[in-house]
């Protein structure tokens, strides 16, 4: 009520008085307490990391080491091993995903297509999940002796069941697919609504001078979604390098290390073995650096197709 | 060929859509059926919901896990709105050249992983453990402090703030309105929408959370949902009736707010790239 009276006031005074930001004081109040808790909570832990990183010693024992720590994560197989899944995992699960999420908002704009929002719906419905739980589940649903085996056995697609939860292969593709579950109708929403603002003309268009669906797929459809692509593209990548969630609950990080991500590896170096804090914040800036280093790559390809 | 075309589109939707909820499907009819015939594929409903919920509540606390998720939770939720919408609407409103670079430096703090932060926040809840207590290491506090404001959060009010009718304001002024009481009056009444979408991203967040709880909760008592779902997963002799049925009860917040709320769910997602 208050505001719709508001409202009729406003539209005979805004016409004598233009809107104009406040200076002062009073602005810096409304931002303060976001500024010292992100300060707190962020910037200053990420520099206590740095110090710590050029630390070692076991539990609050620490002595300065200088960049010991460093030089050890090169000669560290776990590091190594984990440094390499996590790789893995960004640059095959990413790609991946947004092909798929793609595929998906591209079949489901066709205007002619029946049950479009169950399908939307379907697909979509896999990231109201928490990751916790779904990880359990997938974890039985792949399990050795599981039902997608079963199911897969009873479709003669394979003679005898994978054996997903011990061949470091097999699991690393386990991972891959649970994460492609739960996100690919998260991302294809962001590109679906992206779809509906270009202009359907211009596939028109295209189409009289006798593009196919897939030239007009890549010189049309990803230029257009090319921002949104960019935007999805560094979120999954930040998510990606940080997985932990998954492999804790799926594979452990096993068999062997063959699914250990470096979150993962932190969070052992210091809440499971005996804690090394130096030693894992020196781990943690690999992941620092890995994200820095591919979203600048990212800007840079996007940018580059201009 | 068109027709081939049709049906191989129709035939892979239909594909991916079984795909996508199978998993709901066989955590459903499971949390009915017996241990044994979980593990021995059976996908029918089965009898045995009753005893599963039985013993579900015999071997752990999930009503305390589900109050500890809640109470953290709407927390969180209640004190991230009001954080990040103040800051949103004093970057837009009150923009000066020097807070878009305070603006920018936030920003970065999205590229910070959690994983380099974990350990010394952990460190820096044990200083505070030995001051007070009571938001130290093992309490629902210390779940709530370090996650109230996200760059992400202040980022997504401002982006909403942009399109706020700032007319309303001048009118506010003239009518000698404060300036505090102009943003709880007129700008809180006018983004429901914007507030609703951004409730929902940082309930199901903090509701999902478990990184940071798995390092800062160390008693039983304070377990949350995420916690007990993760452990009863890892359990030696799984019954697995009873952990689908406990995934169940810990799927059905959030998914009742996808269903309910699926508007605000998508303005929430959307709101973030304006």
């Amino acid at each position: 009520m208050e505001t719709t009276n508001l409202n009729k006031s406003i539209k005979q005074k805004s016409e004598k008085y233009k809107f104009k930001p406040k200076k002062g004081l009073i602005g810096w109040i409304f931002i303060l307490i976001s500024v010292i808790l992100i300060c707190l909570f962020y910037f200053y832990p990420m520099l206590q990391a740095l110090l710590l990183s050029f630390q070692s010693g076991a539990g609050v024992n620490l002595q300065f080491v200088g960049l010991e720590n460093y030089t050890r994560l090169f000669s560290d197989p776990t590091f190594l091993a984990a440094l390499f899944n996590t790789v893995i995992f960004f640059l095959i699960q990413v790609p991946f995903m947004i092909i798929l999420a793609l595929m998906f908002s591209v079949m489901l704009n066709n205007k002619k297509l029946k049950f479009k929002g169950l399908f939307r719906t379907a697909i979509f419905l896999p990231a109201v999940t928490s990751l916790v739980a779904y990880s359990v589940i997938f974890k039985y649903l792949f399990s050795n002796n599981g039902i997608i085996n079963t199911i897969l056995m009873n479709l003669s697609i394979i003679s005898e069941p994978i054996l997903w939860m011990s061949d470091p292969f097999w699991a690393k593709i386990v991972i891959i697919l649970a994460i492609t579950w739960r996100w690919v109708g998260y991302n294809m929403i962001f590109y679906l609504s992206a779809l509906q603002n270009v202009d359907e003309s211009i596939y028109e268009a295209a189409r009289m001078d006798g593009a196919s669906a897939f030239q007009q797929f890549f010189k049309i459809t990803i230029p257009m979604l090319k921002p949104i692509i960019l935007f999805t593209s560094i979120t999954s990548t930040i998510g990606t390098l940080q997985l932990f969630d998954e492999p804790m609950n799926i594979t452990g990080g096993g068999p062997g290390n063959a699914t250990l991500t470096i979150s993962q590896y932190i969070y052992d170096l210091s809440f499971e073995y005996t804690p090394d804090f130096g030693y894992a914040s020196a781990v943690s800036f690999a992941i620092v650096v890995m994200i820095v280093f591919f979203s600048i790559i990212q800007f840079k390809l996007a940018g580059d197709k201009k | 060929m068109n027709k081939l075309k049709q049906i191989s589109v129709y035939g892979i939707l239909i594909v991916s859509s079984i795909i996508s909820i199978f998993p709901f499907f066989f955590m459903i009819v499971s949390a009915t059926n017996k241990s044994v015939d979980v593990s021995s594929g059976k996908l029918l409903p089965g009898t045995n919901l009753f005893t599963n919920i039985k013993n579900l509540l015999a071997t752990v606390e999930i009503g305390q896990a589900l109050l500890n998720s809640a109470i953290i939770a709407v927390t969180t939720t209640v004190l991230a709105l009001l954080v990040a919408s103040l800051a949103g609407y004093g970057f837009e409103i009150y923009r000066s050249r020097a807070k878009d670079i305070v603006f920018n430096i936030l920003l970065l703090s999205m590229m910070i992983p959690f994983a380099a932060l974990m350990v010394p926040l952990f460190r820096m809840f044990g200083t505070i453990s030995e001051i007070a207590p009571v938001i130290g290491i093992d309490t629902l506090a210390s779940v709530v402090i370090p996650t109230i404001t996200t760059a992400f959060l202040i980022f997504f009010f401002r982006q909403n703030t942009k399109m706020f009718p700032k007319e309303l304001l001048e009118a506010g002024r003239m009518d000698g309105v404060s300036e505090l009481g102009l943003f709880f009056r007129i700008y809180i009444p006018t983004m429901k929408t914007t507030y609703a979408a951004a409730a929902i991203i940082t309930f199901m967040s903090s509701w999902n959370n478990y990184l940071w709880p798995l390092v800062v909760l160390q008693s039983p008592k304070n377990q949350t949902i995420p916690l007990l779902i993760s452990s009863l997963g890892s359990s030696y002799s799984p019954d697995y009736g009873v952990i689908m049925l406990a995934i169940v009860i810990a799927t059905l917040p959030t998914a009742l707010i996808f269903f309910f709320l699926q508007k605000y769910f998508v303005a929430g997602m959307m709101g973030s790239i304006k």
